[in-house]
């Protein structure tokens, strides 16, 4: 059974939204990046982007069913490969996450596990034939997910750790997940944070820092919450109608942080203000809604699976990068 | 077909809407959140980003200049780099350590130290590695300016004082605002700021203090400078003149060299210090950078402390200058007749105890002049006995010793005037009548600072005028003292002390200067009694001179003590004092010739056509 997609199969509303979303960010590091030592940004990731959109192409020639067939074999290699990077990976910043692929760039293994992820789940939710998620299926769930969230947690990195967590978690819960198991799983969790917290002696120093950093910045406003504050202090002056183009002075002048990736959203809050922010935010929501609105037309529940998946990942990304500066001006509302 | 590949289940579109709608209330939230950020406390932040993108960097105000009475630099300022070490990037800084150590030849713990003392510091402070960067150091931060970025230059202003230790003990020294100082000054100090920390630069240091401009840069997150917004200009310190005369000082620093003492000389009729030493002393050059930690213990535990202002902070036996009090005394008081004679065989026994003359074969029979001119100590301890020690504290009081004199110098000494009052205050007992007989002659508990020996003779002299030193060129309103003398007193007194220099036999007619009316009085001061003396064969004593010219209201009153000396005070003290004077009418002398010469009808142009011009009339 061949269900290969033709050209006029593709949602090109879609891809007009990701294509919209893509030429701000690529505008944005420009402006941020084109006085600096790192001008030129702007080409390395059209580069990128060329090359995501062919591998988009040739991934699309490919039936989904194909790739879930193999999900075992490839979850085998998501593992093995994790596994491989604790053992021999290049220490960055402090944690193993890279493989030097001879000469070529690094390759941070635990993305390849993101995509990993959602095929394998996909195909476990899609075995489950019943409108209703039981408690054995359930904890294989939890099974699956925690082993790689471990391991990439051993390497160690938080972040990526916690964006496999949607994934299972959206896909539970579109598997038939009930009412009541779904309010013990978020009581569980929200009795975790308090643990966690006791944990936190065990986390390596820079994860310390990190969380030190994040809840009090301003207390050393050149070191370890510098990043934080600054982008803060870049979003908040960009007011209602921004600086302009080329014009944020935090951003022009450096004090934004790693601004043509992590940041680059207090740049452009900065430059474009309130009313680019909310472009921002609506044309994700508008990415997030028409993927969702694909799920629903989906042939088969593997398919809806492997878009929720994907949304999942996606919109955990948008929250997550976006919450920072919220979060941290509630915290400080609260202060004053 | 593997069971999961049937497609027979329904998608659920309940639950994929419900994930949509989540979705959309966190993208709600998240706007509601940079609604906040963005519009309610945009101007907060548009604040704290405007505050990042320009630095001040305040540019040190170079204190006032000291000159002297006729303009002379005495001390001055000149620029001078600070080499800075920034601390915000510690990777970096690490890294450059080792290269810095070689190229500014600091030492490795030296530097360990300066870092370790600022941990507690925000880490945008940075630190003053090098106090005084020579050219080569400046050289080295500006070539390094791409691998090294943590050294940075601070331009400073430091303190010159151009004739090294001249004039030091008064001048003081400026150093580090102290942590006491900074919490008083209420934000007006920074850490780091200079203060006159002693003497002139302490007393007149509102006036010297200039204040800070501060330039205004727009940086970027690396700190590296883009442009330069405005320039608040430093306001310079205002010059502080003094009264002192540069001529007058240097012979007085010269003639001083190598002994221990003090010397002030001062206009008798203003109060206008013109010359003031003290020794041992100091440079203060070597306090106006830092003073490394050994030199400044050596200073502070130095048994000869050369911190100590001699002519202020020094209470010491003014010896037999004490006889013009005396003197003053009988003849006030007239509790002793004018014509009381008294005979001296070189000591005598008062209350059953032995006390010396200072010349051993004695005096013979000697009235008030004899008395003063030959400082016949029995004579006077005839008179102490007579008058009792009340009377002669009230007249030292009167004539200003015991209390401050009121000079422009922190740290002055009130010396100290014994009586009966202050005896049992202090030591619970009677007075013992023998000290009176001490006291008559300068010993005993009685102790006067050089200052308030110079202001003493003045008012005598003066008929009574007391008047405050001052070493402030426009000192504003010296208060002046009358504690007043009968024109008899001051007759009687000043010919003894003009015949102490111009008559025969006088203990300071080695000192007499042709056309000048020189008097005085010389004073040897016993460090410890006859006996004990004679016993340990120390024979160590602080000669005083106190001299004035003319006789009467006179100009010019000189004070100086050489200390720990073999020689009596006319000897070890008096050639300073001449040698001030004759140099006081020299320069006066010079003035009026000059003065004569341009005040002549030929005009006040210049001198060398002047003479051709008179030439040519004759």
């Amino acid at each position: 059974m061949k269900d290969r997609p033709r050209t006029q199969d593709f949602d090109w509303v879609l891809l007009a939204i990701v294509a919209a979303i893509t030429t701000l960010g690529v505008l944005e590091i420009y402006s941020s990046t084109h006085a600096s030592a790192m001008a030129g940004m702007q080409w390395k990731q059209l580069m990128w982007l060329g090359l995501g959109v062919a591998g988009m192409f040739i991934i699309s020639r490919i039936d989904y069913h194909t790739l879930m067939d193999q999900a075992p074999v490839l979850y085998m290699i998501g593992l093995g490969t994790l596994l491989i990077v604790l053992a021999i990976g290049q220490s960055h910043f402090g944690a193993k996450r890279w493989v030097s692929l001879g000469g070529g760039p690094n390759f941070q293994v635990s993305e390849l596990m993101k995509l990993i992820i959602i095929i394998v789940l996909a195909r476990f939710f899609s075995e489950v034939r019943t409108d209703r998620l039981t408690l054995p299926d359930l904890a294989k769930v939890a099974v699956l997910t925690i082993v790689p969230v471990g391991l990439i947690l051993m390497q160690p990195d938080l972040g990526t750790a916690m964006v496999l967590v949607p994934v299972a978690v959206v896909g539970a819960f579109l598997a038939g997940i009930e009412w009541k198991h779904l309010a013990i799983g978020f009581v569980l969790i929200a009795l975790m944070i308090p643990l966690a917290w006791n944990m936190r002696k065990h986390l390596k120093p820079y994860q310390q820092q990190r969380i030190e950093t994040f809840l009090h910045p301003e207390e050393n406003p050149r070191s370890a919450g510098y990043q934080v504050l600054q982008s803060e202090i870049a979003v908040g002056s960009g007011g209602f109608w921004g600086k302009g183009f080329g014009k944020g002075s935090q951003n022009q002048l450096g004090f934004v942080p790693v601004r043509y990736s992590d940041f680059i959203l207090a740049a452009l809050a900065e430059e474009q203000g309130f009313i680019g922010v909310c472009v921002v935010l609506l044309l994700y929501l508008a990415l997030v809604l028409r993927l969702v609105d694909n799920a629903q037309k989906a042939k088969d529940r593997a398919g809806m699976y492997i878009v929720m998946g994907v949304t999942a990942i996606l919109g955990f990304h948008v929250v997550r990068i976006k919450c920072c500066f919220v979060l941290q001006h509630r915290r400080i509302a609260c202060k004053i | 077909m593997p069971s999961w590949r049937v497609n027979d289940q329904k998608i659920p579109q309940g639950r994929l809407a419900l994930v949509s709608y989540v979705f959309v209330t966190i993208v709600v939230l998240l706007m509601v959140g940079f609604w906040k950020l963005q519009v309610v406390q945009s101007g907060h932040f548009a604040d704290l980003a405007e505050r990042n993108r320009v630095r001040s960097i305040p540019i040190i105000a170079p204190r006032g200049p000291m000159i002297d009475r006729e303009g002379r630099v005495l001390v001055d300022s000149y620029p001078s780099f600070s080499i800075l070490l920034m601390r915000d990037d510690p990777k970096s800084l690490e890294k450059s350590l080792s290269q810095i150590e070689e190229g500014l030849g600091i030492d490795h713990g030296d530097l360990r130290q300066a870092l370790d003392a600022a941990k507690s510091e925000p880490k945008f402070m940075p630190v003053i590695i090098k106090p005084a960067a020579t050219q080569a150091d400046i050289a080295f931060v500006e070539s390094h300016r791409a691998d090294i970025p943590v050294l940075e230059l601070m331009m400073v202003q430091r303190r010159r004082y151009p004739h090294d230790s001249m004039l030091a003990s008064a001048i003081g020294y400026v150093g580090e605002v102290s942590v006491q100082d900074m919490d008083q000054s209420d934000g007006h100090y920074r850490p780091g700021d200079l203060v006159g920390k002693a003497g002139l630069e302490r007393e007149y240091n509102d006036q010297l203090e200039g204040t800070d401009g501060m330039r205004r840069v727009v940086v970027n997150s690396v700190g590296k400078v883009m442009r330069t917004l405005d320039n608040v200009e430093a306001i310079p310190g205002r010059p502080v003149q003094l009264t002192i005369d540069y001529d007058l000082q240097a012979i007085a620093e010269t003639d001083m060299q190598g002994k221990e003492g003090a010397v002030v000389a001062m206009d008798a009729r203003t109060g206008e210090v013109l010359a003031m030493v003290s020794r041992p002393t100091f440079d203060p050059n070597d306090f106006s950078v830092r003073v490394p930690k050994e030199e400044w213990q050596a200073l502070n535990s130095n048994k000869q402390t050369p911190l100590l202002n001699r002519a202020i902070q020094a209470q010491l036996a003014p010896g037999s200058v004490f006889k013009i009090v005396m003197a003053t005394a009988m003849l006030e008081s007239k509790a002793v007749p004018e014509n009381f004679t008294a005979y001296c065989p070189g000591s005598a026994v008062f209350y059953g105890r032995t006390f010396h003359c200072w010349r051993p074969q004695g005096h013979g029979t000697v009235g008030l002049h004899a008395a003063i001119v030959d400082s016949c100590d029995v004579f006077f301890y005839n008179v102490g006995k007579q008058l009792g020690i009340d009377k002669i504290s009230f007249y030292a009081s009167g004539l200003g010793f015991g209390r401050r004199t009121g000079i422009d110098l922190p740290g002055e000494e009130p010396g100290l005037v014994p009586s009966e009052e202050w005896v049992e205050r202090v030591y619970h007992h009677k007075w013992y009548a023998g000290e009176t007989i001490s006291v008559s002659v300068g010993q005993g508990a009685v102790t006067v600072t050089p200052i308030q020996l110079a202001r003493m003779a003045a008012a005598v002299a003066s008929g009574g005028t007391l008047v405050q030193p001052h070493l402030l060129k426009s000192f504003p309103n010296p208060k002046v003292d009358h504690f007043v003398l009968s024109e008899n007193t001051v007759e009687q007194v000043t010919q003894g002390l003009y015949g102490v220099v111009n008559e025969g036999g006088g203990t300071g007619y080695h000192l007499r200067l042709a056309n000048i009316d020189l008097c005085g009085k010389s004073g040897t001061a016993q460090l410890m009694s006859y006996d004990a003396a004679n016993r340990l064969g120390n024979k160590k004593m602080d000669g005083w001179f106190v001299g004035f010219a003319p006789r009467r209201n006179p100009e010019i009153v000189i004070a100086a003590i050489v200390q720990d000396t073999m020689e009596h005070g006319g000897e070890a003290a008096g050639p300073v004092v001449r040698d001030i004077v004759k140099a006081y009418y020299d320069k006066k002398t010079a003035r009026s010739q000059q003065q004569a010469t341009t005040d002549s009808p030929a005009g006040p142009n210049s001198t060398e056509p002047l003479v051709a011009t008179v030439g040519v009339q004759h």
